[in-house]
């Protein structure tokens, strides 16, 4: 018999039933769209549109519309990618490690999370997409295709397609496993549903019935993913930080890069999870089953990943010293003291010193603290990026050749545009998709909740 | 779809009860059709005397199939069709050449053994179903037991077992 340890706090307050989780989540799914939501999704559709000004226009005249100059020929394209990236990392993290590691609290983020990872990570691939200049020929550059120059094939032993393989594989296993989680809970609204909205449903919960067998194998699938997307996650950033550290540039040629990146990942991923999850929880009523005690726990892994993000910056700037190598030396210095001081010390003060805020219990189980923080590491982890990247470029080997990097007008739109489009995909999920996985939750009702049944 | 397909239902309100039931109802002799629940049930596979799942293998299999198709690729793009000097390395740079294998193995496995998931289960978009009670999806847990298999037995005797493992309602379903 389940019986819930006292010194263990439940995950699902208010002593909800069964049906209560099928009914406080459904709920969303089948009322009419909100005044509020209306007006957010608005809102990004309309980010969007302005965005999109601005990724046509550098479509039709060429990234020529980005502030890149030759010396600074990476900056906030690649930039936004990494960090995009990044963020895309927690929703995998949480449903496959935390599933292997069986920890429960993972059931009523894992729905969210993973959509959020998997709209970052679209975000993020439309950089590279768009930095080649002209993407419609881009399928050449990046996929094994035979074509009419031999065949000449791409090349394996650049980082850069391990990229492409890497991102690729990641969304794809992402998306297939968010489905398989989503099909019972479209089943549930499937069965509660009359009319148009059972077809659509119907079709989307792919014939489900909840037979034992199905389960039993549903249960198989979803470990064996769990355990085959645990490595894809810590490959993915790893992939993209061999993106710097194969190349022989100045602050960018070290081999910290792999756990540094993965763990910079989790620490930004977890922190547009806490931003996504408090509104949606508020927006949407969902306190009882999102608690404090959940937002507790993400903070804590927010402590320990930017404690090892902060490690990772001190071990590198002492490897610089202790390496001997002037060059070395000189791109840490200038990162520091250099032209972009500020950038510099606007990621150490965003991710190693207001984290470290959440050591104190009032601070990390309070929802506005939260919230701030979370925001403020997402900016400070779009800082690092841009430090490694646009500082470690801008002043190469002939003083000649130094530059700053301005970001143009464009710059500033296509981000905008992935932000109007990342937003625009979280509300349409947030909308037509349960934002927690109902069956799971389910499954805990009786050993999680604070009423404790027989 | 045979037809006159008469079932037995047992309808559980919980989870542990509904475990006990199914170890009581088997060892009246009964043959359970299948048991349907709102979420997974650790342990059910067990007292219904399921096999453990396939799919690992299918997994595995997929896997290797994804090594070794992305290790050939690779060695022939690279070696055998069209060698380049890139960097002074060998044209065969074994250990680039490991990033792409592991990403196309995570793939094909996870791909492959979903998708055998959905054909071992018969999940389709326009697969249509059986719903014995539309509370499966929801709070439910149902025993259906297939009357035509359990002859011997007798609805009466059907019900009786179901009622004494703990059933909170037992009602009959027939399909066309």
């Amino acid at each position: 018999m389940h019986v819930t340890s006292s010194v263990r706090q439940p995950l699902i307050t208010g002593g909800k039933t069964l049906k209560d989780v099928t009914h406080d989540i459904s709920r969303q799914v089948e009322a009419r769209p909100s005044m509020g939501w209306l007006l957010a999704f608005l809102f990004s559709v309309g980010v969007l549109l302005i965005g999109s000004i601005a990724l046509v226009a550098t479509l039709w005249e060429g990234i020529g519309m980005w502030g890149l100059n030759k010396t600074v020929g990476w900056a906030w394209d690649i930039t936004n990618f990494v960090w995009w990236v990044g963020i895309g990392h927690a929703g995998t993290l949480i449903s496959a490690v935390l599933l292997l590691f069986r920890q429960k609290w993972r059931m009523a983020i894992n729905r969210a999370a993973e959509a959020m990872t998997i709209f970052a990570v679209i975000c993020a691939a439309m950089f590279p997409i768009i930095h080649m200049g002209r993407p419609w020929l881009g399928a050449y550059w990046a996929l094994p295709l035979p074509n009419t120059f031999g065949s000449l094939w791409v090349n394996f032993n650049s980082p850069l397609l391990w990229d492409v393989f890497a991102i690729s594989t990641y969304f794809s296993v992402s998306l297939v496993f968010w489905y398989i989680g989503l099909i019972p809970d479209f089943a549930t609204i499937r069965d509660r549903a009359s009319g148009i909205r059972k077809s659509i449903y119907g079709a989307l919960s792919f014939g489900w019935d909840g037979a034992a067998k199905t389960w039993s194998r549903y249960e198989s699938v979803a470990l064996i993913l769990a355990g085959l997307a645990t490595p894809l996650v810590l490959s993915v950033h790893t992939i993209v930080s061999f993106d710097f550290a194969t190349s022989v540039i100045p602050g960018w040629h070290t081999t910290i890069f792999p756990p540094y990146f993965v763990a910079g990942a989790i620490f930004s991923g977890f922190a547009m999870v806490l931003t996504l999850m408090i509104v949606t929880r508020k927006v949407f009523h969902l306190e009882d089953y999102i608690t404090i005690g959940h937002i507790e726990l993400m903070n804590i892994v927010i402590i320990i990943t930017g404690s090892i993000v902060g490690i990772a910056y001190i071990t590198e700037f002492f490897i610089a010293w202790y390496s001997g190598v002037a060059a070395e030396q000189y791109a840490f210095m200038n990162r520091m003291f250099g032209p972009y001081w500020w950038a510099y010390w606007s990621m150490m003060t965003c991710n190693v010193i207001s984290p470290q805020l959440f050591w104190f219990k009032k601070i990390r189980t309070s929802i506005v603290a939260t919230f701030l923080l979370s925001l403020v590491v997402n900016i400070g982890m779009w800082f690092e990026r841009f430090v490694i990247i646009v500082t470690s470029l801008h002043r190469d080997y002939l003083p000649s050749s130094w530059a700053m990097f301005y970001p143009t007008i464009s710059d500033v739109g296509v981000y905008l545009f992935t932000f109007g489009l990342f937003f625009t995909l979280f509300f349409l999920f947030a909308k037509f998709f349960p934002v927690i996985n109902m069956a799971e939750v389910k499954s805990i009702v009786k050993s999680s909740s604070e009423k404790v049944t027989k | 779809m045979e037809r006159d397909k008469n079932f037995i239902l047992g309808v559980y309100d919980d989870e542990d009860v509904l475990l006990d039931a199914i170890s009581k109802v088997r060892g009246n002799g009964v043959k359970i059709h299948e048991v349907y629940s709102p979420f997974p049930v650790h342990g059910i596979d067990d007292v219904l005397g399921y096999k453990r799942s396939k799919l690992p293998i299918a997994a595995f299999l997929f896997g290797m199939l994804g090594t070794t198709l992305a290790l050939t690729m690779q060695f022939y793009m690279m070696k055998i069709d069209w060698p380049m000097i890139i960097g002074g390395k060998d044209h065969a740079a074994f250990p680039d050449f490991i990033p792409v294998t592991f990403e196309l193995t995570v793939l094909l496995a996870a791909f492959g053994m979903v998708g055998v998931f959905m054909i071992a289960s018969n999940l389709k978009p326009w697969g249509q179903p059986r719903i014995f009670d539309v509370r499966i999806t929801d709070d439910k847990h149902v025993m259906a037991i297939d009357l035509a298999v359990n002859s011997s037995l007798g609805e009466g005797k059907l019900s009786d077992v179901l009622k004494s493992s703990g059933a909170s309602e037992v009602n009959f379903k027939s399909f066309e």
